[in-house]
C-alpha cells in the first residue's frame, strides 16, 4: 500500500515542479508572434504549392505581414483570399484574378506525326536536350509529361500525346508552365474559354505540313473580332484576355478550329 | 604505352570498317542547303539574296556579333531561297539554299598563295576569322576567339588533337596520313602567335600509320625542335580537351576556367588543317573531313565533303544501305558523343565529322535491361573527371540539387558518356546529368537575370 502512496506523492511533486518550470520558461522565453500572421495564414488555402515564390503558406503569410509580398500574391486563392487578407492587413485589395493553366497545343496523335522514335528518359526536358524534335511540329507538345509530374493537384494529364488540363482541379499555381520546356502552358483567367490552342510560329503552308490542327495565321479571327482582342503576331493568333468578351465569333470563323470555345 | 589520363573506358573501336580507306574529295551534284548557324553562337547574317550567283569560297553570310562565324559557299550556282529547313540537329533553322551548277567555279583569289613571312599576327587572326573557322572537334566554338587569349605569352602548349577516341570515326586518321605537312604548317602558324608555346600532336596509339606519317613529315620541317608527336594510350575520352590537358600538361582545372587559363590551346587536327588553308591559301572553311561508317552502310569511306550537301546524297554515294539490313539508327558523329538524326535529308555542317549508320539500336536494347543501381562503383572508376556518378544520380533522384552542385561537383561533368557505357545496370546516367546541369544553369541564368 505504501508503494502506491509514495508513487503518488513523487509524481505529484514532479508534476508540480515541472509545471512551475514550464510556466516560468513559457513566460521568460516567449516569442512575440504577430497575431496578423496567424490570421493571414488562416486565410491562405494551405496547399503549400509554392507557386507564390515562397516556401509554403506559412512563409507566404510571414512575407505578407513583413510587407515582402502583396496581399493578392496567392495565385491559388484568387480574389476571395486576397480580399480576406487585405481586410486583415487593413489595406485595399489589389485585383487578383483566379487563373488556370492552358496548354497552347492541340497536336495530338491524330493531327501530327512522330518523326523520331525517342528512347531514353521519359521526360520532356530530357527529350528537348537531345536536340531532336520528336513530333513533326517543332513547337508542339511532346507528350512525355514533365507538367504531369510537377502538378500538385493531378490536374494535368497527357491524352493522345498532348497535355490536357482539368480546369475543375487546376489551382493555377503555374508550376506546369515553368516545367514545360516548350513554353506551351500559360495561365489564363478561369472564366475565359476562348483561347488559341497552338504555338506554331511558322508560316501557314509549313504549319499545314506538320499538323492539320495548327494555327495558319490567316487573320480571319482578327477581322471577326469587334473588340480588338485577337491579333496575329509571328503567324500566330494571340488573344488579349483583358479585352476578350468571349463572344466566340473568332472561333466560329477559324478554318482550322484551333480556337476553343468551351472547356 | 602512351601517356594518358585517369579513368576512361575502352569501347570497341570498329575503326577497321573504314580506317584503311583513303580520303576522297567528294563533289556533290545535288542541291545545297547551308545553315547560317553551324556551331556555337549567333547565326550569321546572309549577305546574298534570292537569285544571286555565288561561287565556291564566297562569303555568303557574315558573322553577327562576337561569338559567331562567317559562312562560305561550298559550291557554285544560284541562290534559290533563304528559308527554314530541317537541319542535322532535327530542328528547323534558317538555311541558304543553293541550286548547284556542278561546276565548282572558285571565287577570285581562292587558293592564291600568301607569303607567310609578310603576315603579322593580327593578319593571321583576321584571316582565321574571315574564313569562318570553328572547332571541328564537335562544339564548333569560333577558332579566332580561341587563338586570341588574354595573355598569349602564358600559353605553354599548343595541342593538335588527333586522338580520335570516338569509336567508328577514322577521317582524322586519314587526314594525318594524307596531309601531315598541312597540319604541321598549321601548327607552325599557331606557334607564331604564341612565342613560349610548344606544339604537341596527340595521336592515339591505335593509329600507327598516322603517327609514322606525322613523324616523317616532321623530320623535314624547320620547326622540328618546337613540335613533338606524342602517341597516347587508346582510351575514351582521350580526345576530350580536359583529358588531353591532364595527360600532356598534367593539369586538372575547374569547368569554369578555359584551357587558355592553364596555358593550353587544344585544336582538332582538322581545324589546324583549315587554319593552314585559310592563312596560306585564303581558303574559307567550306570543306572538311567526314567518315561514313557503321554496320548498315554498304561501302564505308572517308571523304572531304563540302558543307551544306545532303547526308542522303553522301550515303547514296556509299552504295546506300546494305541489302537485307534495316537502318535502325543514324547518328551524326560517333556512338559516344554523336546525336541521332531523324532523317538523312539534312545538310552536312562544319561540325559533322561522321555519319554512323547502325543496323541495331543499342539504346533501345539497353533500356529493356535497365535495373536499379548495383553500387558496383565502376562509374566512379571510369569517370575522367573523378566524379561519383552513382551518388550524383541519387542526389538528382531525391531532388537535392544543392548536394549535386556543391558536394558532388556535378557541374564538372563533361557528358562524355563513360559512366553510362560501363554501367552494368544500364542506367542512363549521362542523360540525367545533362538534364540536371541544364536545369541548374537555367536557374542560375534566371537568378542573374532577375537581379
Amino acid at each position: 500500500m505504501s508503494t502506491v502512496i509514495i508513487t503518488a506523492i513523487v509524481i505529484t511533486l514532479v508534476g508540480a515542479v515541472v509545471g512551475v518550470a514550464l510556466v516560468y520558461t513559457g513566460k521568460k522565453f516567449r516569442v512575440e508572434v504577430d497575431q496578423r500572421e496567424v490570421e493571414v495564414r488562416a486565410c491562405l488555402p494551405g496547399n503549400n504549392c509554392g507557386a507564390c515564390g515562397f516556401a509554403g503558406c506559412d512563409a507566404m503569410a510571414a512575407a505578407i505581414v513583413a510587407g515582402d509580398a502583396p496581399t493578392n500574391g496567392c495565385p491559388v486563392g484568387g480574389q476571395g483570399v486576397a480580399d480576406k487578407i487585405s481586410a486583415v492587413m487593413g489595406v485595399a485589395a489589389g485585383t487578383a484574378e483566379k487563373k488556370v493553366a492552358f496548354v497552347r497545343c492541340k497536336g495530338n496523335c491524330n493531327v501530327t506525326s512522330n518523326q523520331a522514335n525517342y528512347v531514353g528518359i521519359q521526360d520532356c526536358r530530357s527529350a528537348v536536350l537531345s536536340g531532336i524534335s520528336i513530333t513533326s511540329c517543332d513547337f508542339g507538345c511532346l507528350g512525355l509529361g514533365s507538367c504531369v509530374s510537377v502538378c500538385p493537384e493531378h490536374a494535368i494529364s497527357v491524352k493522345d500525346g498532348v497535355a490536357v488540363v482539368n480546369r475543375a482541379k487546376c489551382i493555377g499555381c503555374g508550376l506546369c508552365a515553368k516545367a514545360c520546356p516548350k513554353g506551351l502552358i500559360e495561365l489564363i483567367p478561369v472564366n475565359n474559354y476562348v483561347a488559341v490552342q497552338c504555338s506554331n510560329k511558322d508560316k501557314g503552308p509549313q504549319v499545314k505540313k506538320v499538323c492539320s490542327a495548327g494555327c495558319i495565321g490567316c487573320m480571319l479571327c482578327t477581322k471577326q473580332c469587334e473588340f480588338d482582342a485577337i491579333h496575329v503576331e509571328n503567324n500566330l493568333a494571340r488573344i488579349d484576355y483583358s479585352k476578350c468578351t468571349q463572344c466566340g465569333k473568332c472561333a466560329e470563323k477559324c478554318p482550322v478550329k484551333v480556337i476553343t470555345i468551351k472547356g | 604505352m602512351g601517356v594518358t589520363f585517369r579513368g576512361g573506358v575502352h569501347p570497341k573501336g570498329f575503326k577497321e570498317l573504314s580506317c584503311a580507306l583513303p580520303l576522297q574529295k567528294f563533289d556533290a551534284k545535288g542541291e545545297f542547303a547551308i545553315p547560317l548557324s553551324q556551331g556555337i553562337g549567333k547565326p550569321a547574317k546572309p549577305v546574298v539574296s534570292k537569285g544571286d550567283t555565288v561561287l565556291v569560297g564566297q562569303i555568303i553570310a557574315q558573322a553577327d556579333g562576337f561569338v559567331s562565324s562567317n559562312v562560305a559557299s561550298s559550291c557554285s550556282g544560284t541562290v534559290k531561297a533563304i528559308e527554314k529547313r530541317r537541319t542535322i540537329s532535327g530542328l528547323a533553322a534558317e538555311c541558304i539554299v543553293i541550286e548547284n551548277d556542278g561546276q565548282y567555279t572558285p571565287v577570285e583569289g581562292l587558293g592564291k598563295r600568301e607569303d607567310l613571312n609578310t603576315l603579322s599576327n593580327a593578319d593571321i587572326i583576321e584571316k582565321v576569322k574571315y574564313a569562318g573557322i570553328i572547332g571541328l572537334g564537335g562544339a564548333g566554338f569560333p577558332t579566332y576567339l580561341k587563338l586570341s587569349p588574354k595573355n598569349p605569352d602564358a600559353i605553354r602548349y599548343i595541342i593538335a588533337n588527333g586522338a580520335e577516341c570516338e569509336p567508328y570515326i577514322t577521317c582524322n586518321d586519314q587526314l594525318m596520313q594524307s596531309e601531315p605537312e598541312g597540319i604541321l604548317e598549321g601548327i607552325e602558324i599557331i606557334l607564331r602567335l604564341f612565342p613560349n608555346a610548344q606544339g604537341v600532336v596527340a595521336i592515339e596509339d591505335n593509329k600507327p600509320q598516322a603517327i609514322e606519317s606525322m613523324r616523317k613529315a616532321l623530320e623535314k620541317r624547320p620547326s622540328k625542335e618546337r613540335i613533338s608527336i606524342l602517341p597516347m594510350k587508346t582510351k575514351y575520352p582521350q580526345g576530350g580537351e580536359r583529358s588531353l590537358i591532364a595527360a600532356i600538361a598534367g593539369v586538372n582545372y575547374p569547368i569554369t576556367s578555359l584551357p587558355a587559363d592553364v596555358g593550353c590551346i587544344v585544336q582538332n587536327v582538322g581545324t589546324i588543317y583549315a587554319i593552314w588553308r585559310a592563312v596560306e591559301y585564303n581558303e574559307p572553311l567550306f570543306r572538311h573531313v567526314l567518315t561514313v561508317t557503321g554496320d548498315a552502310v554498304k561501302q564505308p569511306g572517308n571523304f572531304l565533303v563540302p558543307d551544306g550537301m545532303l547526308v542522303s546524297e553522301l550515303v547514296e554515294a556509299c552504295g546506300g544501305i546494305k541489302e537485307g539490313v534495316t537502318l535502325k539508327k543514324s547518328l551524326a558523329g560517333g556512338p559516344m558523343m554523336g546525336f541521332a538524326m531523324t532523317s538523312l535529308d539534312v545538310p552536312v555542317v562544319k561540325t559533322t565529322n561522321a555519319v554512323t549508320l547502325m543496323a541495331e539500336d543499342e539504346v533501345e536494347e539497353a533500356e529493356k535491361l535497365l535495373t536499379n543501381c548495383l553500387h558496383c562503383g565502376r562509374c566512379s572508376k571510369v569517370c575522367p573527371q573523378g566524379l561519383v556518378p552513382q551518388l550524383m544520380a541519387d542526389a538528382v533522384h531525391v531532388g537535392d540539387l544543392e548536394r549535386y552542385e556543391f558536394k558532388l561537383y556535378g557541374l564538372e561533368c563533361i557528358s562524355c558518356g563513360s559512366c553510362t557505357y560501363i554501367c552494368p545496370a544500364k542506367r542512363p546516367l549521362t542523360q540525367v546529368f545533362k538534364q540536371t546541369k541544364a536545369e541548374i544553369m537555367a536557374a542560375k541564368r534566371a537568378k542573374a537575370g532577375s537581379k
